[in-house]
């Protein structure tokens, strides 16, 4: 028995199993029902139990919506027409629709240049969001800004185009400093800057604004969802690189540099965002010289930058935490020093692996620009809460306006997200 | 061909002079003297926690000493970052765990040094990484990123990385612990064959076998020091110390 036992156990392959492809699979939607919808008597019951749910929800809102009048002057008019039947009053929306978008006191004439600002807004953000792009488009992205503040605030081209020039030279100086040394490139930069600034200040004239091809528009003539759009786009454009710089400040060996950020960021985090918009509003005035006027809106992007940088700062924070250590000293290995290292090899994979969190935090900060209407800066919901529902035409209609809100921040949000995972899936390069 | 070996130039590429590390108050490197002549090949060996990658990540500052000095091709290493990075740059490092760049392509990895820091142009930076990666069998896989590799492939990727470099000294940390026992044989072949063109080379590596080879000084350390060191042959037949003699039969007794 044992012998036969051996001779059965004793085994060489001659020929190797080839590959086969996999047995085909029943498919098509009754298979797909049965294996999802209706898997077991338990299952069918919830499906369809969520069934009737949807149908209780969606049958008063259908009608709602599909009756919905879009054509009146008032609410009054809008429940004539609408004579007793389930409907919605939409007309507000296009009654009130360059109220929504730009505000109520943004000159009618102009509405193209905050209109055409957006548009332009998409071609400077693509080449910094889709890399394949051409690279010589960042110089408009590098320009958008100025063009963008000259679009939409108006008055003498000079204002941008010395914001401009400072830049530049901060920027020239920077180049020339920073190879000798990082510290006196910076600094140099900055002063730079203001020097050409405060100098430039001093030559643009008094009335330059009065007679400009472009009328000038104040900050508080600013509104609706455009107001938003303005504060998300430039506190989140702001708050990224200031975000790394506070994170890699917390990593710094230098103790002076390190506590800073720490303090910076655990103040920041600790105080409510409200309570930041209203020292911007009354306070912040104060630590500025008494005779300068700083713009509202300018002190509304800087409450909110820094409260964003902050939570961007531990986001990223966590990000650097996640590379192995072996990376910094691969990196250092070779010679890289601090900023090529930081550049190259630490903040590319830090930043993937923190983008969940950045969005998470931009599209927060977006949502959180509607909080600027209890400053009574008219933005969006600022709009809708005052001058719409306040209006004896429209009183009363909450759902429609509101809805509307709701709708447009989430196309936007909804947009963010959706970038950042495409994102993810092109820079997924670990193949686990 | 040991005597081939054996001969190595009277120039000298390390020196370390009464070099001592403390983690804490815990003395992990005491009292290390070492000479390295240029094209010397050493292998370092000894129980795990003797010190041997503390010793050598010291030579590149990846690990501060406290004591003592480590001069680099007459370069001193000290808190001077200019003299930091100017070591680096010249000596290569192969790490345990590869510690290739995820993000970047086989040839990113090999292309990225030379170019940021030699300021290499990156035409020739990439003809430079294409005959390294030849030179370590897989230029094939030059457009993979490292996660499509195996361990391996994936170490002489690392030493091509390391090579790009020109480096005059290469440093070895366990550059086969991490393999499996299929692909610890491509790492050595490369590493051999390296050693045959006259690398200066410092090796941290349980492979006795690769030590009698290439080898022409094997150091023993325990406890932070220097223990014993001899050429290959003396050092496996003749061991001097009883820590030696214990370790040796420790792991050439299976």
């Amino acid at each position: 028995m044992s012998e036969q036992h051996a001779h059965d156990v004793a085994f060489v392959r001659t020929e190797f199993v080839p590959e086969s492809p996999p047995p085909g699979v029943a498919s098509g939607p009754v298979k797909w029902m049965r294996e999802n919808l209706f898997a077991s008597p338990a299952n069918s019951v919830l499906t369809l139990l969520s069934i009737y749910a949807i149908y209780l929800i969606l049958s008063p809102t259908l009608p709602w919506i599909l009756n919905g009048v879009w054509t009146a002057s008032s609410l009054s008019e809008c429940r004539e027409i609408l004579n007793g039947t389930s409907g919605a009053c939409f007309a507000v929306l296009t009654e009130r629709w360059p109220q929504l978008l730009y505000g109520f006191k943004y000159p009618a004439d102009e509405y193209w240049r905050p209109t055409l600002a957006f548009v332009l807004l998409f071609i400077a953000a693509a080449p910094v969001l889709f890399f394949d792009l051409p690279r010589k488009l960042l110089i408009f992205t590098g320009l958008y800004p100025f063009l963008a503040f000259w679009l939409i605030w108006g008055g003498t081209i000079l204002t941008p185009l010395l914001a401009l020039a400072g830049c530049v030279v901060g920027g020239l100086v920077y180049q020339r400093l920073v190879a000798s040394n990082f510290a006196a490139g910076f600094f140099g930069g900055i002063v730079a800057a203001l020097v050409v600034w405060t100098l430039g200040g001093v030559l643009i004239p008094e009335g330059a604004s009065d007679n400009a091809l472009l009328p000038a528009v104040p900050s508080r003539d600013l509104g609706g969802f455009m107001l938003n759009m303005m504060l998300g786009v430039t506190c989140v454009s702001l708050s990224l690189p200031i975000g790394i710089a506070l994170a890699l400040g917390r990593q710094s060996s230098m103790p002076l540099i390190k506590w800073i950020c720490v303090v910076f960021i655990e103040f920041i985090r600790g105080v409510p965002l409200i309570t930041l918009l209203f020292v911007a509003s009354v306070m912040l005035s104060y630590f500025f010289p008494p005779e300068s006027t700083v713009d509202l809106f300018l002190r509304v992007v800087i409450m909110i930058t820094m409260f964003s940088s902050a939570y961007i700062a531990e986001v990223i924070r966590g990000g650097l935490a996640a590379l192995p250590r072996g990376q910094y000293e691969a990196a250092d290995s070779l010679g890289l020093d601090y900023a090529q290292a930081m550049r190259l090899i630490i903040l590319p994979q830090a930043l993937k692996i923190s983008i969940p969190g950045i969005v998470n935090v931009a599209v927060g900060l977006f949502k959180d620009t509607t909080l600027v209407s209890v400053i009574s800066m008219f933005d969006l919901v600022g709009m809708i809460r005052g001058p719409i529902l306040a209006s004896t035409e429209w009183n009363g209609v909450y759902w429609e306006l509101l809805g509307f809100a709701a709708a447009l921040f989430f196309v936007v949000c909804y947009g963010i997200s959706q970038y950042s995972q495409w994102l993810e899936r092109r820079l997924a390069t670990d193949h686990r | 061909m040991a005597e081939a070996q054996m001969k190595v130039s009277d120039q000298v590429a390390i020196t370390i002079d009464k070099m001592n590390k403390w983690y804490g108050a815990f003395h992990v490197l005491r009292d290390i003297n070492l000479t390295v002549y240029q094209g010397e090949r050493i292998v370092i060996c000894g129980p795990s926690g003797s010190g041997k990658s503390t010793l050598i990540r010291c030579i590149n500052a990846l690990e501060e000493h406290q004591q003592g000095s480590i001069t680099v091709d007459g370069t001193l290493l000290s808190s001077d970052l200019k003299n930091v990075d100017k070591i680096r740059s010249e000596v290569g490092m192969v790490f345990q765990h590869f510690n290739l760049f995820p993000h970047l392509t086989i040839l990113e990895n090999c292309t990225l040094a030379p170019i940021w820091v030699r300021k290499i142009p990156r035409k020739e930076a990439e003809a430079t990484a294409m005959h390294f990666l030849e030179k370590v069998k897989i230029p094939e896989q030059a457009n993979k990123y490292p996660g499509q590799l195996s361990g391996g492939q994936q170490q002489r990727v690392a030493i091509a990385r390391s090579l790009c470099m020109r480096p005059r000294i290469m440093l070895f940390d366990e550059p086969t612990s991490a393999l499996d026992p299929e692909m610890i044989k491509e790492v050595l072949d490369t590493m051999i064959e390296l050693a045959e063109e006259g690398m200066t080379m410092l090796c941290v590596t349980h492979e006795m076998g690769f030590a009698r080879q290439v080898a022409n000084r094997v150091i023993f350390m325990d406890a932070g020091q220097i223990v014993e060191q001899n050429e290959p042959e003396e050092f496996f037949l003749n061991p001097k110390s009883d820590r030696t003699k214990l370790f040796l039969s420790q792991i050439l007794g299976h």
